[in-house]
């Protein structure tokens, strides 16, 4: 004898085993192409380096000392790698330099957007989102072309005067800087908008009923709600900005370099496999560490505000 | 009474920055597209109008080439991570949780996750290898890894029209005999369609877009249109990159428009 509840129970493992055969090609396809790859890289990162790049089948720590450290040429003692450090540091700095200059640009940006009438704010959505869908490469080219030193700023610059000679900003880190605010500006904006959006403007006009002043209202009351949008966007902003590859090699010309590229130079005439697998785990860390505390505050605030 | 017209919603300058930092996003581009018609040689002087730069362009073998292999790569990845996404959709949705249902999500949105010089490592480490074994290397490994990180793309415009679908039609034609196929292919597919159509077009433009996997993962000869670029980005730049820019603009522009109107279509 089956009873019901036998039979609803044999339903509801076979509706599990039905999920899980179509969810098969998806997961095999990530995992030979990505998932799988990331863990030939844990391995390679314990490996030594080959004469002509890829690997010696040695085990070997040295990859992971290499990040920040460096055996001196004569004396074998371990000393700061200040070339790594130096990068390090530099895509640090610049990545947290993006995520404020995005969030000082998108923040009104996105304010204006959520508070334009219904009809229209979609339209300025779309403005907002079409670059941000157009090929990064073409953005940061055109980027390049406008501060190079016979573009347009300069050009400008020169016909007002400010200055008589072209301004070096090309292949600077100021260009990288600006590169990343033009290119991860929308990724700012969106999260941003999202959450204004739902900004409910009685506990504004509260604000004002009790003689708050505008910047009283921005402060205690605005930032105060869309808090989870400003964190979910510097989020955004910050991870691509710290693996940035493609805008630091155009704008910063090979002499600025960033982590991205430091990776790269290991896997090309740096012939060091090992180290630029380690280097591109570390860089994996830092950027899982930014995403947990994301969620953990993002689970949070959920729990809080129901 | 002077309240009634007391703007709650005005901050004073945010506009002001607002359509300044919409003047900047745009200005980049427009400068681009501009000089591409350009008759001289400079990306900077305007010498008078001309379309000799579309031309030289289209006479381009490498850049013909080089645009053909990204529609084809593209073509197969996205058709191929669409298919793969809406079966996996399709799996995760409308459903009680169960046992492994965050370790699938967790799984799909992994592309997303790491960085993308990251992959890109993982990828030339990995196919180095199987070239090397195997003596194949044609387009297929590209086609994989964008497939790969296409998935997470297709994904979501899918999942999110399957979640706004409730089960009451399906559950009616089951009740009306229909077999699980039958309800799949009358019922399902046509309200989910606009889902995957959407789908579609996002993986299809990430895959053209995609420069730094396929710059560490195709072999000698195997150029996209992304990577032919930016290989000759490091030689003196001619219109002739604006115009082939200003030309892909237009396409990715095109299915971003095309992509807002499915998308909005909702039920």
């Amino acid at each position: 004898m089956t009873t019901a509840a036998e039979i609803a129970a044999r339903a509801e493992r076979d509706d599990i085993r039905k999920r899980w055969l179509l969810s098969t090609p998806a997961l095999v396809i990530i995992f030979l192409a990505g998932i799988g790859p990331l863990l030939v890289v844990v391995l390679y990162s314990f490996l030594t380096p080959g004469p002509y790049g890829d690997v010696k089948w040695e085990f070997s720590t040295d990859a992971w000392v290499g990040v920040f450290l460096q055996r001196d040429i004569f004396d074998d003692t371990l000393g700061i790698a200040d070339a790594h450090l130096s990068i390090f540091l530099r895509s640090v700095r610049l990545s947290f330099a993006t995520t404020i200059l995005t969030l000082l640009f998108g923040f009104p940006t996105a304010y204006f957007i959520a508070t334009r009438p219904e009809r229209t704010q979609a339209l300025w959505l779309f403005v907002i989102t079409i670059p941000f869908w157009t090929n990064l490469l073409i953005r940061t080219f055109a980027v390049q072309e406008v501060i190079r030193n016979e573009g347009i700023l300069n050009t400008a610059l020169i016909w007002l005067g400010v200055t008589s000679t072209p301004i070096q900003i090309l292949y600077t880190d100021w260009a990288i800087g600006i590169g990343m605010v033009y290119v991860y500006l929308p990724l700012m904006v969106l999260p941003l908008y999202a959450s204004m959006e739902k900004l409910d403007f009685r506990l504004v006009e509260a604000g004002y009923d009790l003689y708050a002043t505008r910047f009283q209202v921005l402060r205690r009351i605005i930032i105060p709600l869309v808090k989870p949008g400003i964190i979910a966007g510097s989020i955004l902003v910050f991870i691509p900005s710290l693996g940035a590859y493609v805008t630091p090699r155009v704008l910063g010309g090979g002499k600025q370099m960033m982590l991205g590229n430091l990776i790269e130079l290991q896997f090309g005439a740096g012939r060091n496999w090992p180290l630029g697998a380690a280097l591109a785990l570390t860089l994996t860390v830092i950027v899982t560490v930014a995403l947990l505390f994301y969620v953990r505050y993002a689970a949070h605030s959920e729990q809080r505000h129901g | 009474m002077a309240r009634s017209n007391f703007a709650i919603k005005r901050q004073p300058g945010f506009a002001t920055i607002a359509i300044f930092c919409f003047a900047l996003l745009y200005l980049p581009i427009v400068t681009l597209v501009v000089y591409a018609f350009n008759e001289g040689n400079s990306v900077a002087i305007w010498q008078g109008f001309s379309l000799r730069w579309f031309r030289q362009a289209w006479n381009n073998q490498q850049v013909l080439e080089a645009s053909i292999r990204s529609v084809q790569i593209a073509s197969v990845a996205a058709v191929v991570a669409t298919i793969a996404a809406t079966m996996a959709a399709l799996a995760t949705t409308r459903t009680k949780p169960y046992r492994g249902l965050t370790f699938k999500y967790a799984f799909i949105n992994q592309p997303l996750m790491i960085p993308e010089i990251v992959t890109a490592v993982a990828l030339l480490i990995v196919f180095a290898r199987i070239k090397v074994a195997t003596g194949y290397s044609g387009l297929g490994y590209l086609i994989a890894a964008h497939t790969a990180f296409c998935i997470p793309f297709a994904y979501l415009p899918i999942r999110a029209r399957l979640e706004s679908m409730d089960l009451t039609l399906e559950t009616a034609a089951a009740d009306l005999y229909a077999t699980p196929w039958k309800t799949f292919t009358r019922i399902t597919l046509p309200l989910l369609w606009p889902g995957i159509i959407a789908g579609l077009m996002l993986a299809f433009v990430i895959s053209l877009d995609d420069v730094v996997i396929t710059e560490f993962v195709k072999s000698g000869g195997q150029d996209t249109l992304p990577t032919y670029m930016l290989g000759q980005l490091r030689r003196v730049v001619t219109p002739e990159m604006n115009a082939i820019s200003t030309v892909f603009l237009l396409i990715s522009i095109l299915i971003v428009t095309l992509f807002f109107f499915i998308s909005r279509r909702r039920t």
